[in-house]
């Protein structure tokens, strides 16, 4: 009997729809329209009978309707719409990873934004690097369909091979376990830095993401880390907030998704935010506990600058250092939101210079003019000073430059 | 047919529609001398004596005006897509069986689409005006009996007085008018501002008629068009859909990738102190021309500066600056929205303006090339900075030239264009059709990068400091070409076959449009 698969979209732009159907006989025939058709149908051409050939599909007939898909995005169609026809063939196809995308990431790298992007939605991955949010998330979890996982699979694979991310962290938000440990299996090895672990409730969660990765990092031989965000979306995973973020070293920070943890405590989402008001406390503290960092769920209504602005200014009073953002105008809201303050800086300075000329006196007492400093006043200082460092508000080497000061002042 | 390569390396064929045609030989070369063309000498004790020109219907005005196959007719687009007088127009020719007339709109557009019937029958002969959406199509299979010519709204006006083009009757669509032929554009249910494209036409066409839903006593004040100059009245009920006319609303773009073209802008035009006191600019009612005003106006609000005038396509977004003092003028093209409506009327530093005063070739100057910054838009730029705006990388012709040309001449063009759309990229090695030299386009902002024609040794200069992503052309080129999975093969199309001719500004052909297999 025939099979017949179908993959991608038919009336969105840059994307394009396959439909594959097996035959017994006849060779290989192929309906093509295209929008580009003048221009790119010749390549098209070319890649369907290069990756037919590829799978060593002989007998079959492709219809393709295309609206002027990239080749990343044509290529992941097709093998999505061969690989429902032919579950049997495991092969990917890849192509070449993009120069620019040989980086990796530190794990204690600033996360103030990270811009959610549909992983099915190949005009939005194509040019999500260049916000310059700190993080873009290629998600696979709620913004793609259920009928289009597979596919999305393959898309996100691609992107994170050939699309620059013009060394943005490069995170997935894989989908809920087991299907998000399949979702491993297509990102793993193929340059992802972050994993988003989503609606994650026990610890033991955290552990099995991290063991299939260890076994792909094995298999495939990358060397790269692979870093894991815990998502906190429920009242059991709120308690249990701790266990979560200490659950691996690969942890790098938690954070907390409030449309589903409202829904889950039985409470409206408001603006103001008192419901869920423990649980970011919660979410804060057990990040700091685990010495990870903590970010804030996302602000969702994407025309509202000035609630963006509050909000920002809410999460950073709680002890937040980021946000997630769903659309790239909020990235340099967010950056500007989690700054330091020129005052934070100045007291700061003021405070690391006593410190280390305490330490120059071999005296135990800080004191800052007829003040005497606790440490952790100075602890909170190391912690401004280290940010306004990573956000280029002051150089790495200001203690020099400020002794430079003193010097032909 | 014989033809020869003209200064920017395209060939134009020796006659276009049976007249001969002159190659382009460069910005500035080409002069033309004489005296500008004229109507005819009329005198008035053969106008109704009450100034009443109202007559019964379209077809009356048409008799009345001596209405003969092979005849130019003229219509203007301040209705835009909302025009409901052009296909009635020609309806009208049509049952009064007269064919072979050539129509010459300031621009076309969607609605117009059944004109095709008319161009099928014979009654309109071709198309010279802007010729885009089904239209443009239609042309571009080659399907149009002549050739069509478009011309910038600077380069109408010049064809008009050069004698290049003579209306034989103009149909002047009016929001309001009075029985003796004054007209305006702001009031009425039809408003749309103002009709300043339609002036030349009403100078210099041997018939004027003057078609209006809104008919008022005398006097229409103001008077944009005067009824001096009109021959016949009709009132005709719905000529327009006020909905398409104008929005309630423009919009400015949400696409984050055009945002960030936009943002990068007016970034530039700040950081290279384009942007200073008493400085002008003219953005279109596009959605990333308005963002660029969004984001300008931050950057003049933070700094204190304030603009001495800025040209449009007005909208709300421009009409902000002006109520806001951060300009002390708009010098209004046509009117986009309602907003634009309301400040034209009630505002006396909102200011109705035409090609005449704007674009004009043969006038002893223009505003646009007093504008300091220009912001406009291209379908292919070629890394000689030339660029298209008419038609697609197929081939097809589905849009207009607009002002696009006469704006080249600001002291900054700058081309705000994706580096991609879909899978073509918009950096190319050839343009497909020639619309604007290169020498013109001074910068061409995209998403992934702004570059600065190397002509503009004082532009690479100013942003030295600056921390935008500026890059050479071939740069950006390449980087697109390895997204897109390697250049474009170039469109498929049949190089003996024109079917529309390209004017520069000065009445001499730039290039050919020809028809898609």
């Amino acid at each position: 009997m025939a099979k017949i698969s179908s993959a991608g979209r038919k009336n969105t732009s840059s994307d394009c729809w396959i439909r594959l159907e097996t035959r017994k006989t006849g060779g290989i025939t192929v309906e093509q329209q295209s929008k580009v058709q003048s221009m790119y149908g010749r390549t098209i051409s070319q890649t369907i009978s290069r990756m037919l050939e590829f799978y060593d599909i002989r007998n079959a007939h492709l219809t393709i309707t295309d609206r002027g898909a990239l080749p990343f995005v044509l290529c992941a169609r097709i093998e999505a719409a061969i690989k429902a026809c032919f579950p049997d063939k495991k092969e990917d196809y890849l192509s070449p990873i993009h120069p620019n995308n040989m980086y990796s990431v530190d794990k204690s790298r600033l996360r103030r934004s990270r811009l959610y992007v549909p992983g099915d939605q190949a005009k939005l991955i194509i040019n999500a690097g260049l916000f310059k949010a700190d993080g873009v998330i290629l998600d696979l979890e709620d913004s793609v369909a259920p009928s289009e996982k597979q596919s999305a699979r393959f898309l996100v694979r691609n992107a994170l091979r050939e699309v620059d991310f013009f060394q943005t962290e490069r995170m997935v938000r894989i989908n809920q376990l087991p299907m998000g440990l399949e979702d491993l299996d297509s990102i793993v090895p193929h340059g992802v830095h972050t994993v988003l672990i989503p609606k994650c409730e026990h610890a033991e969660t955290v552990q099995e993401v991290e063991a299939r990765i260890q076994e792909l990092q094995i298999k495939y031989k990358t060397k790269d880390p692979v870093f894991l965000l815990p998502i906190i979306e429920s009242a059991l995973g709120v308690v249990n907030a701790y266990r979560i973020a200490v659950a691996s070293t690969s942890t790098v920070a938690l954070t907390i998704g409030l449309e589903d943890f409202t829904a889950d405590i039985g409470a409206e989402r408001t603006l103001e935010g008192r419901e869920s008001l423990f649980a970011r406390c919660q979410i804060v503290t057990a990040a700091r506990a685990a010495d990870i960092q903590p970010i804030d769920s996302v602000f969702s209504d994407v025309g509202n600058e000035e609630g963006l602005k509050a909000s920002i200014a809410e999460a950073k009073a709680l002890g937040f250092e980021g946000k997630g953002c769903i659309h790239p105008s909020q990235i340099p809201i967010v950056h500007k939101g989690f700054a330091p303050s020129e005052t934070d800086i100045a007291k700061a300075k003021k405070i690391s210079l006593a410190m280390k000329k305490a330490r120059e006196e071999g005296s135990g007492v800080i004191s800052l003019g007829t003040k005497m400093i606790d440490p952790p006043v100075v602890k909170r200082a190391e912690r401004v000073l280290k940010l306004a460092i990573q956000n280029q508000q002051i150089p790495a080497n200001w203690i020099k430059e400020e002794d430079c000061d003193e010097g032909t002042n | 047919m014989k033809g020869q390569i003209n200064a920017a390396g395209r060939w134009i064929p020796d006659t276009i529609n049976g007249k001969p045609s002159i190659p382009y030989k460069g910005v500035g070369q080409h002069k033309p001398s004489g005296t500008k063309a004229a109507p005819p000498i009329t005198t008035c004790s053969d106008y109704p004596r009450d100034g009443n020109k109202v007559v019964s219907s379209l077809q009356e005005a048409f008799k009345k005006a001596g209405l003969r196959n092979g005849m130019t007719i003229s219509t203007h687009h301040h209705f835009r897509n909302g025009d409901k007088v052009a296909n009635r127009i020609f309806d009208t020719v049509s049952k009064m069986g007269i064919k072979n007339t050539r129509w010459f709109p300031s621009a076309g557009f969607p609605c117009q689409e059944p004109i095709i019937k008319h161009l099928e029958s014979g009654v309109i002969h071709h198309i010279e005006g802007s010729i885009n959406g089904p239209l443009g199509d239609y042309c571009s299979r080659g399907k149009m009996k002549g050739t069509g010519v478009l011309r910038s709204h600077g380069g109408r006006y010049r064809s008009i007085q050069d004698g290049d083009v003579h209306i034989d009757i103009a149909v002047i669509a009016a929001p309001t008018a009075d029985p003796f032929g004054n007209a305006n554009g702001l009031h009425g249910p039809s408003a749309c501002g103002l009709l300043g494209f339609a002036l030349g036409d009403s100078q210099y066409a041997d018939k004027v008629i003057i078609v209006t839903d809104n008919l008022i006593p005398f006097p229409c004040i103001p008077w944009q068009i005067h009824g001096n100059l009109v021959d016949f009245v009709v009132i005709m009920d719905d000529i327009g859909d006020p909905e398409k006319i104008v929005s309630g609303t423009t919009r400015i773009t949400r696409s984050p990738s055009r945002l960030l073209i936009a943002e990068y802008i007016a970034r530039f035009v700040k950081d290279t102190g384009i942007m200073k006191d008493g400085f002008s600019f003219q953005a279109g009612a596009g959605g990333t021309a308005l963002a660029f005003v969004m984001y300008l106006k931050k950057f003049m609000n933070d700094s204190g500066v304030k603009a001495r005038f800025v040209r449009g396509g007005s909208t709300e977004y421009l009409v902000g600056l002006l109520e806001e003092g951060l300009t002390d003028y708009i010098l209004d093209g046509q009117t986009f929205d309602l907003e634009g409506i309301r400040s034209m009327r009630d505002n006396p530093n909102h200011v109705d303006t035409s090609p005449f005063t704007s674009y004009n070739y043969h006038g002893k100057g223009n505003f646009a090339s007093m504008l300091d910054a220009v912001v406009l838009g291209a379908t292919e730029i070629d890394v000689q900075f030339n660029a298209n705006v008419v038609t697609h990388s197929d081939g097809r012709l589905l849009h207009g030239l607009g002002g696009w040309q006469d704006c080249l001449f600001s002291k900054n063009t700058i081309l705000a264009v994706p580096s991609f759309r879909d899978r073509l990229p918009v950096i190319l090695d050839r343009v497909t059709t020639l619309c604007g030299p290169g020498e013109l386009i001074d910068v061409v902002v995209t998403e992934r990068g702004i570059a600065i024609n190397p002509l503009r040794k004082d532009l690479l200069k100013a942003v030295k400091k600056s921390d935008l992503p500026i890059r050479p052309i071939e740069d950006i080129k390449t980087e697109v070409e390895k997204i897109c999975g390697g250049p474009p093969d170039p469109p498929k199309i049949d190089k003996r076959k024109a079917v529309a001719a390209i004017q520069w500004v000065d009445g001499t052909f730039i290039d050919m449009v020809h028809k898609v297999l």
